[in-house]
Order: C-alpha cells, then sequence, then structure tokens
C-alpha cells in the first residue's frame, strides 16, 4: 500500500463495506437462525450467498490480475488471495466450525447484525474479541518462549 | 411436463423454504462490496482481521501489533462501520422488519461460539469472507481446504446441538 494515501481511500473502503453489509442484510445472514437452518439443513439459500459471492470476487480477481496492473487509489499491484497452507489452517477450520456451527454467526455477519438492530449478537463479538485476543496472547507467548 | 411442475417447486420449496432471490442478491452484493473494495485499493478485505487490528488500539501483546496489523487498523474499522452502515440501511430504512431486530438463539450459544470463531478465524488466517468468499474466488487451495473443514464442523455441531434438544 502506498503511503501516500488518496483522498478517497477511506471513502472507498466505507462504500465497500455498506454494499457488504446491504448485502449479508438481505441475505439472512445477519441473523443466527438463518445460518442454522443452513446447518441443519433446512434452507440451502447460504449456498447461493457464499457461491454468488465467491463468483463476483473470482471474476474481479481474474479479470483484474490478468488485464490491469495496478489499483488507482493505492497504486498496489492487484493479486489473488493466496495464503500460505500449515496446520494452523486446519486446526483453524475446526475450531471456527465448532464456533460458527454452535452460535450461527461470523465475524461479518455479526457486524451487519448490529447494523440490522439485532443486539443480542453484541453476546457474539463479544465472543469473538476475547478468543482473537486469547489466541494472539498464547501465540505471542509461545513465540517468546521459543525464541 | 405439467405433472413434474407442482413436483418440482414442492422440492424447491422444500430446499428453499425462503426462495432463493434474497440469498442470491444478497450473495452477489457481498461479492461486489469486496470488489468495489478490491478494485479501487487492491485490497482483499476479510472480516475477521478486524479483530485483530482492532485489539492492537488497547493491547501491547506483540501479535496485535504488527506492522500489518497497526497500517491498517483505521481502514479495518471504516470496513467494519460500513458493513453496519449497509445492514443498517436494509434493516431500518429500505426493509424495516422488527423481528429481526432480535435472535431467539440463547446467548450462552452466542457468546461460547463466539470465542471460538475468535480463535479459529485467527488460527486459521480468515473466515467465511477471507476464505470462504475471496479465497475461494481465488481458488486457493488453502482456502478450499479451510471452507470444507469449517463447513463439515460446522453442521456436525449444529446437528449435535439440534439433536440435543437445544432450540434455538
Amino acid at each position: 500500500m502506498s503511503e501516500r494515501e488518496s483522498a478517497l481511500f477511506l471513502p472507498a473502503i466505507f462504500v465497500g463495506g455498506l454494499v457488504f453489509g446491504l448485502g449479508l442484510a438481505i441475505s439472512g445472514m445477519a441473523r443466527p437462525e438463518v445460518v442454522l437452518d443452513f446447518l441443519q439443513f433446512e434452507d440451502f439459500g447460504l449456498l447461493f450467498v457464499m457461491g454468488g459471492a465467491a463468483v463476483v470476487t473470482g471474476l474481479a480477481f481474474f479479470l483484474a490480475t490478468t488485464f490491469l496492473d495496478r489499483a488507482p487509489l493505492t497504486a498496489t499491484e492487484y493479486t489473488r488471495r493466496v495464503k500460505e497452507f500449515d496446520r494452523n489452517v486446519v486446526v483453524g477450520g475446526v475450531i471456527f466450525g465448532v464456533g460458527w456451527g454452535l452460535s450461527g454467526i461470523c465475524p461479518g455477519a455479526a457486524y451487519a447484525s448490529v447494523g440490522i438492530g439485532n443486539f443480542p449478537i453484541l453476546w457474539a463479538i463479544a465472543g469473538m474479541f476475547i478468543g482473537a485476543y486469547a489466541q494472539g496472547y498464547v501465540r505471542s507467548r509461545l513465540a517468546n518462549t521459543v525464541n | 411436463m405439467d405433472a413434474f411442475t407442482p413436483l418440482l417447486a414442492s422440492g424447491l420449496e422444500g430446499l428453499f423454504p425462503r426462495g432463493i432471490l434474497p440469498y442470491l442478491v444478497g450473495g452477489l452484493l457481498v461479492g461486489l462490496g469486496a470488489t468495489i473494495i478490491y478494485l479501487s485499493t487492491g485490497i482483499i478485505a476479510g472480516a475477521s482481521t478486524f479483530l485483530e487490528s482492532t485489539l492492537s488500539y488497547v493491547s501491547g501483546v506483540e501479535r496485535f501489533n504488527r506492522y500489518k496489523y497497526v497500517q491498517s487498523r483505521d481502514w479495518r474499522v471504516v470496513f467494519t462501520l460500513g458493513i453496519i452502515a449497509g445492514a443498517a440501511l436494509w434493516g431500518f430504512v429500505l426493509a424495516p422488519d422488527p423481528s429481526a431486530w432480535t435472535t431467539d438463539v440463547q446467548w450462552w450459544r452466542l457468546l461460547g461460539g463466539g470465542v471460538l470463531v475468535g480463535i479459529g478465524t485467527r488460527l486459521g488466517k480468515g473466515c467465511t469472507s477471507g476464505h470462504g468468499v475471496c479465497g475461494v474466488g481465488s481458488l486457493s487451495e488453502t482456502s478450499l481446504v479451510n471452507v470444507a473443514t469449517f463447513m463439515a464442523f460446522a453442521i456436525g455441531t449444529a446437528q449435535l446441538v439440534a439433536a440435543l434438544g437445544v432450540s434455538p
């Protein structure tokens, strides 16, 4: 990312977030009941949410990395989202999966839940911060013991 | 052909009791939102990094104060505020629905599940938006493995909790 940040940088992030949140609200993902209905095989609509979103971003990634060079507001080169694979990807996926199945709520949907006025979801957001803090604390401690 | 129409309709109704349109439109908008940010800034935004980058404002723990979190924490707050604003636009202005303003899912499920979501998404390098939407959109093998894993365990957990008679 460029050090000289465009004046349009934060507005672009906000507008993108706005459309993202609008989509989460329309799709019902902001309601844990709808997510739990999917996980209990009572309503398969969630597949269209993740699938539809992945097709749009996939198309954008393909077109930008193939035909475009750098992003206008940051001069950042267009890339795909490819993260290194290690054991944590699986262990984290298991823990996230159990938590998602228990609560029916994931981070983006939780923020959108607050937006639609679904305030009991603040329990889940508090939990997410506690969990994120706990893993960061433990991993920082472990890293220091090893060194 | 006519004989099959009701069969097909009832089959679809069974699989999609709320219809398909809100899911499809919502999903396309989620992708469009990520695309707006990507095309204008080159950033591939996920929702769960916000948890750690925001902790850097108040915590001295080394992991949260890594350069990539501290230099991205401001725009991640703006991204989250955008998500909240977009959802509020739908929930309070475009389609107010008071029944959506709360949830019947019990608080301990939300809190306990939230803790595990916080640990798991950060350990596993992403969540439903980072891995599920952007990673799958990138055809990243890491993301495909992560998504298959969390999907399987989420389905297993939700079915088990329901089977134990917890509702909702």
